[in-house]
């Protein structure tokens, strides 16, 4: 490291600032595009002090909606958005948690040849198989429903993964202790194998409510009812749908009210979150 | 309290592996087993095919008068104590102690009585609401024991349970150990590679090599009278010296006494005198190659007059010789080993 060198300091410093000054001059410009007047942001010349209409701004989106836009109130697009993300996440993870216990635990015939289905899916993107999944999802009658949003995007190879390696670095002898102990598999699961994925569980509950809540291609694909349009998409259509200019005083107020469901998940669970990532308790 | 019983016990691997090759061995009821063996002997194997961690491809194995080869471990009316303590990390010492016997659905009053036994019993009375990590080696050892001795079990089985400690620590739990032990009169089984631990926990020491009994016996039988040349090499630090007969042979000193069939005699390093006993004795001369002292008492490495491996001779006390003076060796008939190559077995006369 280098000690006591206020160059090297100074040099650290600049480049950080810099680069935190690049990520979040975009996010600063959003939020104060979203307190001006109407037509302010179409001048041309940009605004970098707030302006004095954000209580109206927002008011306007929270309690009126864009209707000529062809978006629904925002409260509910984010009712959406939560739902969808609680969804997704939660059963990611229930999903995930009992697959990884199954591949890690027993020892079924072709054991190896599912963890290797599971893990080559890790390759294939939402995207990749969107066309034979709307058409699943079609027949089975579930356009527009919260089941049609989350069930298609709850697999999840990397939960899987993620969860199996915990699992393994978990001590042999830890089972036995359990088996000794008269828990069956089960209660060796719920009891030993939970308690111990806490912090794992709650790293893997951040990324993929953000997953969830940052989804677009697929709501936009099978919702064409506006009482289950989420916000990400919301957004879209009101850039598009307007038959006049888009009113961006507006759009930038609704995206700073979407993103800050995901910020304060991350913000409650921050001391989780990053022990999980990091910790291997033993 | 129970007696375990072993029926021509087998463990084969999927892969074809034999780990157990047949092991009958009657252990009475409050009785202390200790397995001991070199790794790979099959000795972790067999302990956890008692504890039913491990299933038994043959033979019978019956915990008092019970047949268990196929009852789950918690079925099986056993406690276990592991080599990493297994202690449930994200539980408290008292739930550590609690969470078998609450399987087992002992009423709440019963289990609190029980872990507050057996916490002072191992005096980690202060540390119940504690969490394993907030513990020091030692205390985890005992938590583990804890664990154990809140199931009242039948029998107790321990695997290498004190080999995480450092050496002081052993000493002092090994004490312990066997004091309970008796205290409690539970039928145990003990697996350890340390042989000091082997010789001082031991009822009875049974010495297995590639997955059989080389020997059962008191530890003191076992290192009087080795039955085998493995045994003889492996009880006994430092190792017994092995000489070949034909040396003796040639140098005249071929006891008669020896039964036939003799080829190889063993003496213990304590065995070898530097001054010549009034029994009959058989004598040798040597050069020393190196003096360990080592406090109350000291090996002296000796290579024996036209023979290149070197033996070890054990005395009290400090050497008075020095490296490379030539020392005279006397060792009484009475303790020498006779044994046969061929066999590898003691030859009895």
């Amino acid at each position: 490291m280098v000690q006591n060198d206020r160059f090297g300091t100074f040099l650290a410093h600049l480049i950080l600032i810099l680069g935190v000054g690049i990520v979040v001059f975009p996010v600063y410009v959003a939020v104060i595009a979203s307190t001006h007047a109407p037509g302010t942001f179409l001048q041309g010349v940009m605004p970098l002090l707030p302006g004095s209409h954000a209580i109206e701004n927002y008011s306007e989106v929270i309690f009126q909606g864009r209707s000529t836009a062809g978006a629904p109130p925002i409260g509910l697009m984010l009712w959406n958005s939560f739902v969808m993300a609680m969804m997704i996440a939660v059963g990611k993870i229930a999903i995930s948690l009992l697959s990884a216990f199954a591949i890690v635990y027993f020892r079924f015939r072709f054991r190896i040849f599912f963890f290797w289905i599971i893990f080559i899916t890790l390759m294939l993107p939402v995207e990749v198989r969107i066309v034979p999944t709307f058409e699943v999802v079609a027949n089975l009658n579930l356009l527009n429903t919260y089941a049609g949003l989350t069930i298609p995007l709850i697999a999840s190879a990397t939960a899987t993964f993620l969860f199996r390696q915990f699992f393994m670095t978990v001590p042999e002898e830890m089972l036995e202790a359990a088996r000794v102990d008269g828990a069956g598999p089960m209660k060796f699961f719920k009891d030993i194998l939970l308690p111990l994925s806490v912090t794992n569980i709650a790293a893997m509950f951040v990324i993929m409510f953000i997953y969830g809540w940052n989804q677009y291609l697929w709501p936009l694909l099978i919702t064409s009812d506006e009482s289950y349009y989420t916000v990400v998409m919301g957004i879209q259509r009101m850039v598009t749908g307007a038959d006049s200019e888009p009113l961006w005083h507006l759009v930038m107020a609704t995206v700073v009210l979407a993103a800050l469901p995901p910020i304060l998940v991350i913000l409650f669970m921050q001391r989780l979150f990053v022990k999980g990532l990091t910790e291997t308790e033993k | 309290m129970a007696r375990i019983v072993m029926d021509d016990l087998h463990k084969v691997y999927p892969g074809g592996v034999k780990a157990v090759t047949g092991i009958s061995l009657d252990i009475a009821d409050g009785e202390m087993i200790v397995l001991v063996g070199p790794s790979g002997c099959g000795k972790s194997t067999l302990l956890r095919m008692v504890a039913g961690l491990e299933t038994i491809t043959g033979g019978t194995l019956s915990i008092g008068d019970r047949v268990v080869n196929t009852l789950e471990p918690a079925d099986r009316d056993i406690a276990m104590v592991f080599q990493n303590y297994a202690l449930y990390p994200h539980m408290t010492v008292y739930n550590n102690l609690a969470y078998g016997l609450r399987n087992q659905g002992v009423a709440k009053p019963e289990i609190e009585r029980r872990v507050q036994e057996a916490a002072a019993m191992l005096q980690i009375g202060d540390y119940l609401q504690r969490k394993p990590r907030a513990l020091s080696g030692g205390q985890r050892q005992r938590v583990a024991m804890g664990r154990a001795l809140v199931r009242e079990p039948s029998a107790f089985l321990f695997d290498e349970p004190l080999s995480n400690l450092d050496a002081k620590l052993r000493v002092q739990m090994r004490v312990e150990i066997r004091q309970l032990q008796k205290r409690l009169g539970t039928t145990s089984l003990y697996v350890t590679h340390d042989q000091l631990e082997a010789l001082t926990l031991a009822d009875r020491l049974v010495v297995l090599n590639a997955g059989q009994i080389e020997q059962v016996g008191t530890p003191m039988e076992l290192y009087q009278r080795p039955e085998t040349l493995f045994v003889a090499g492996f009880i006994g630090s430092p190792a017994m010296n092995m000489i070949e007969m034909a040396y003796l042979r040639d140098r005249g000193a071929a006891p008669t006494t020896l039964p036939g069939g003799t080829d190889l005699v063993g003496m213990r390093p304590d065995d070898m005198l530097l001054t010549a006993p009034a029994a009959p004795h058989l004598s040798l001369n040597g050069r020393v190659v190196l003096l360990e002292p080592a406090g109350a008492e000291s090996h002296i490495y000796v290579s024996l007059d036209g023979n290149d491996q070197p033996i070890t001779v054990r005395i009290p006390g400090l050497p008075t010789m020095n490296e490379g003076d030539p020392i005279p060796l006397h060792v009484p008939l009475e303790a020498l080993h006779p044994f046969n190559t061929a066999s590898g077995r003691r030859v009895s006369a």
